[in-house]
């Protein structure tokens, strides 16, 4: 098969992915998470049909002007592709960085144009040479109009985009991606408790949620659970920090969970459906954090009575470049 | 009126789809051979199964059930009665009849060869 990409033609081997074989010819497109969800690696198509995977998720202006995920179409005819340019990606500025608790950095991006998310939702972020990774959302709309977006971001040792981050200046630029992500309040949770769980910084997603929902006057429990491997990776400490102002007293429940002192966070959520009592049909989940606590966490609250429909999960994947 | 109608349609399947499931996943002969599978893709193919054994409207041909079925080891009459037990006891549980149960598992007979791979 013929993929013509910014005009040069290649050959495309059957069932490679046109992120695979530009690849294989040593053209990168920038991607993360290479399994359709980051839409990091939007490219448009000119001639040819991508195939319906590969615009799965993708909003309709998008698919309007033949944008695909190149990570997901494995073509059967040849086709034709630009590079998605520019237009997709956000020009943004580094406002701050500091430490918000051991081996977690408080990032701060200014977009050069508003994004419009939800909380709960994540983007790409793409330093100049082109690193790019996944980072979820940790503050609400408003505050980002204010202050710019802000992420937690774990330090790896020799890490290309941490690393990059801890060494940055302020005023450094970087790119940012569409929001995207299915794990967000909406009206159809208002009525019920909502119980959040996150592993490492899959916290900082669900703190978001849980905000928003409290300042659109949410009159039912809310419960956060936050799990580490060890103590030191709890790194907003004990208490529930920030939740918004005018939010009644006891309005949410904190609960922590260390893996090394033999507390399962599965545990502990199913401890957690079961003393919110009443009906799990009526319970709202948000799960986030490492791919094999959410998918466990996932299972026990489904077993527990929870519909899959109320159960909304984000993953979080390694790094694959 | 089919008994999809009686118990209420696509809403009510989702339900009793998620029932079901719920009670093959906690059945440990059952539970080892849905380790590893998507949950949501899993209950889109259960509420499309029992839509079709309700007498739903259906486009169930069940063309894939040989093939999905093939690679699990040690499959036998054992697992496939588990399962049409579980599909009486949630039926059972929302409040369907005995003769309609029967009916319902005389259907979901049908596709013992496809999922033992006779």
């Amino acid at each position: 098969m013929l993929l013509t990409f910014d005009g040069r033609a290649y050959d495309l081997r059957p069932g490679e992915s046109v992120l695979e074989g530009m690849a294989r010819h040593g053209v990168g497109i920038p991607s993360a998470c290479r399994a359709g969800s980051c839409q990091a690696c939007v490219v448009r198509s000119v001639t040819g049909d991508p195939g319906p995977d590969a615009r799965r998720g993708l909003k309709p202006t998008w698919l309007a002007s033949g944008y695909f995920l190149a990570c997901m179409a494995r073509p059967s005819a040849d086709l034709a592709v630009a590079g998605a340019g520019s237009d997709i990606r956000a020009p943004a500025r580094l406002v701050s960085v500091t430490d918000l608790g051991p081996g977690v950095l408080r990032v701060r991006v200014r977009t050069d144009r508003p994004l419009d998310f939800r909380p709960g939702q994540h983007v790409t972020l793409s330093t100049p040479a082109g690193v790019t990774r996944i980072y979820s959302i940790a503050n609400l709309p408003a505050e980002a109009a204010a202050g710019g977006l802000e992420f937690h971001v774990r330090r790896y040792p020799g890490g290309a985009m941490s690393g990059w981050l801890a060494g940055a200046r302020p005023g450094a630029r970087l790119a940012v991606g569409e929001p995207a992500g299915e794990c967000f309040y909406t009206t159809a949770s208002a009525g019920g408790p909502l119980l959040l769980a996150g592993t490492g910084t899959g916290i900082a997603p669900l703190i978001a949620i849980a905000r928003q929902a409290l300042a659109g006057r949410h009159a039912a429990p809310v419960v956060l659970v936050h799990g580490g491997a060890e103590a030191a990776s709890l790194y907003l400490g004990p208490r529930c920090p920030g939740p918004p102002a005018g939010a009644p007293d006891g309005a949410v429940t904190w609960r922590t969970c260390v893996r090394s002192a033999g507390e399962d966070i599965v545990t502990a959520v199913t401890e957690e459906l079961a003393r919110l009592g009443g009906d799990p049909g009526r319970v709202t989940a948000y799960l986030c954090g490492g791919a094999t606590s959410v998918g466990r966490m996932r299972r026990a609250l489904f077993l527990a009575g929870m519909s899959l429909a109320r159960i909304m999960a984000d993953q979080f994947l390694p790094a694959t470049t | 009126m089919s008994l999809y109608d009686r118990l209420g349609g696509p809403l009510a399947i989702r339900s009793v789809t998620e029932s079901f499931y719920r009670r093959v996943l906690k059945d440990d002969l059952l539970a080892v051979y849905f380790d590893d599978v998507d949950m949501d893709r899993q209950v889109a193919k259960q509420a499309a199964f029992l839509t079709m054994v309700l007498g739903g409207p259906s486009e169930y041909t069940g063309r894939d059930l040989r093939s999905a079925h093939r690679s699990l080891d040690g499959l036998s009459d054992e697992h496939f009665d588990g399962v049409l037990a579980h599909l009486a006891e949630v039926l059972r549980e929302a409040g369907v009849g005995e003769s309609d149960i029967c009916a319902v598992g005389a259907v979901a007979e049908s596709v013992r060869a496809d999922v033992l791979n006779r």
